[in-house]
């Protein structure tokens, strides 16, 4: 009764807008197409902003800091790779393979890491995700060790009623986009749901979710399985992406790229992960064209944005439009 | 008073290092009753509160809880069972709102791994969750971040998110912490009213508060039990008034 008129009367163009946050982000999304350089750069964004987008769900949402999240983008990318190169398997469904590997991959880190918090969880994410690395390296005869897993040969995808080119750029960045957009209605559903807010009060007081009745490390493996397959969908769809999979996307470098991307764009928002990924690839795109030391002037801008933006470039922009609204 | 007691404590010891917190503390709660905790700084009223609500394990000895052993069972659990307790220091979920604060309790009971209903749409919860909030007094902070409330509030809003648990047993540590004295007035009042329908523990260092509201006052000293007796019993126990009333009227 009072809270639904409570909410009717505090209606602002802000709070309307924010309503249809996903609908609003797909679409934010499909016009990179037109605003990046290239279509190849434009689906790198959408990917890399899905993978921020899964590790986010831990970061921004639960508070828990994991080092470990390339792990499972590597074992959804070698999934996916491994069963066209190996298995001869459709696109439709290394993909789905992908996935699946950083379930068990995340269901099983999961059950060693929860228990533990704060920089401790950090460091024991960031040892196993090496070790997933090391053994990804070392079955060389499976995964093609250092030179990378080569030859994915994925050039149609089949829906059955209808067939997508993905050797044409545009319709390679729309098949991406679909899965993405299904993993962002997906992921804004769960946050909307009892279990959404369980997580934020995780974040915010996990003594007290305790104390509440909750499970709070059952809550937490959860959340970590779900983070570990919004990543390997990641990992996935970047393998259909460059037909190959580097060995180095397993690295702790990139989990660290990945935190980097979402503390950028603003951890406790939404569409955060997607603008962090946005503007460090871009960056990273248009500076290395003129420096082969592009990662300095990356670094130095990120720590201005960093600076003028503490929340985040979306999540400082997010709070302005509020307060203004 | 032959009812079979809500929580019961046999021979309990809690030692850290060589110290012992609680040395044989054996006790048993009837249902109903208002019973209240107090003893001076260090006496063991928060190692003994904590033992009863599973936070501390004890070293030896066991726990019971309206008719399950919990001597070693996980916190969540005893919650469960129907046992609420709110912290010392003030414990909310400090970026959530108010309402959200309570709802969340609100479904520790139940909802706990739905990922797929739409809060906008548990209309029954939200409902039920003001309904608690009119009852501390907060109806009219639903919208509020609870951070940003004043401490008396908060303290409220702990109270609310204990009660929309709807325990059976509630335990209170020092709920008036830190608390004006017009505060501190509603706050027992509050108490006063919600022991009609449960038992209450309560943990305080200031005796005044508990006297004329008790059912059963114990007095905690070195951690052992000084003494256990109706508050009448307690004002005119003269070891209670050497240890303790010396110390602070």
């Amino acid at each position: 009764m009072t809270a639904i008129t409570a909410q009717a009367s505090s209606t602002s163009w802000f709070t309307l807008l924010a309503r249809r946050r996903v609908a609003l982000a797909i679409l934010a999304l499909a016009a990179l197409l037109f605003v990046a350089p290239y279509e190849a750069l434009a689906t790198n964004i959408i990917i890399y902003g899905l993978f921020a987008l899964g590790c986010n769900l831990l970061l921004g949402y639960t508070g828990l800091l994991s080092f470990g999240q390339a792990a499972f983008f590597g074992l959804g990318a070698y999934g996916c790779g491994l069963s066209i190169v190996h298995g001869g398997a459709p696109v439709l469904v290394a993909l789905a393979i992908g996935v699946v590997s950083a379930i068990f991959g995340a269901a099983l880190i999961g059950a060693m890491v929860i228990r533990s918090r704060g920089i401790y969880f950090a460091m024991v994410t960031l040892a196993l995700g090496q070790c997933v690395s090391a053994i990804l390296y070392e079955a060389d005869f499976w995964t093609g060790g250092e030179n990378g897993l080569r030859g994915i040969a994925a050039s149609v995808a089949n829906f059955g009623v209808f067939k997508v080119n993905l050797v044409d750029p545009t319709q390679k960045f729309f098949f991406v986009l679909a899965f993405v957009a299904l993993a962002l209605i997906l992921v804004e559903r769960l946050l909307a749901s009892p279990f959404g807010i369980t997580l934020e009060a995780i974040r915010e007081n996990e003594k007290r979710v305790i104390a509440c009745g909750y499970d709070a490390q059952a809550t937490k493996w959860l959340v970590f399985v779900l983070s570990g397959a919004i990543c390997g969908l990641a990992g996935a769809l970047y393998a259909i992406h460059l037909s190959i999979v580097p060995i180095d996307i397993v690295n702790y470098h990139n989990s660290g790229l990945v935190v980097m991307m979402s503390l950028l764009g603003g951890i406790n928002t939404f569409f955060g992960p997607f603008i962090g990924a946005a503007i460090f690839l871009m960056l990273e795109d248009v500076v290395s064209k003129f420096t082969s030391h592009w990662q300095l002037v990356v670094g130095l801008l990120f720590i201005a944005l960093v600076l003028f933006f503490p929340r985040g470039v979306w999540g400082t922009l997010l709070a302005r439009m509020r307060s203004r609204s | 008073m032959s009812a079979a007691p809500i929580f019961e404590v046999k021979n309990v010891w809690v030692q850290f290092g060589g110290f012992s917190a609680l040395s044989d503390v054996s006790l048993a709660f009837q249902p109903g009753q208002l019973t209240s905790i107090i003893g001076p700084n260090g006496a063991g009223k928060s190692t003994f509160f904590n033992v009863l609500s599973g936070s501390i394990k004890p070293t030896a000895g066991s726990v019971f809880a309206l008719g399950h052993d919990i001597t070693r069972m996980p916190q969540h659990k005893i919650t469960r069972l129907g046992v609420a307790k709110s912290f010392q220091i003030t414990s909310v979920f400090p970026q959530l709102s108010v309402l959200d604060n309570v709802r969340i309790a609100m479904q520790g009971a139940g909802r706990r791994f739905d990922l797929w209903t739409k809060r906008d749409s548990m209309i029954e919860q939200i409902d039920k969750a003001i309904e608690v909030l009119e009852r501390v007094g907060l109806a009219d902070r639903i919208e509020r971040t609870a951070g940003t409330m004043a401490h008396g509030e908060q303290r409220a809003l702990e109270m609310a998110m204990a009660l929309a648990l709807q325990p059976k047993a509630l335990l209170l540590d020092e709920p008036t912490a830190g608390m004006s004295p017009e505060e501190t007035r509603d706050m027992m009042d509050l108490i006063v009213g919600l022991a009609a329908e449960r038992t209450v523990i309560l943990v305080e260092h200031k005796m005044k508060l508990v006297m004329g509201i008790s059912d059963r006052i114990i007095v905690l000293h070195h951690g052992e039990i000084l003494a256990d007796d109706k508050p009448a019993g307690i004002r005119a126990n003269s070891e209670v008034r050497r240890v303790y009333l010396g110390e602070e009227s």
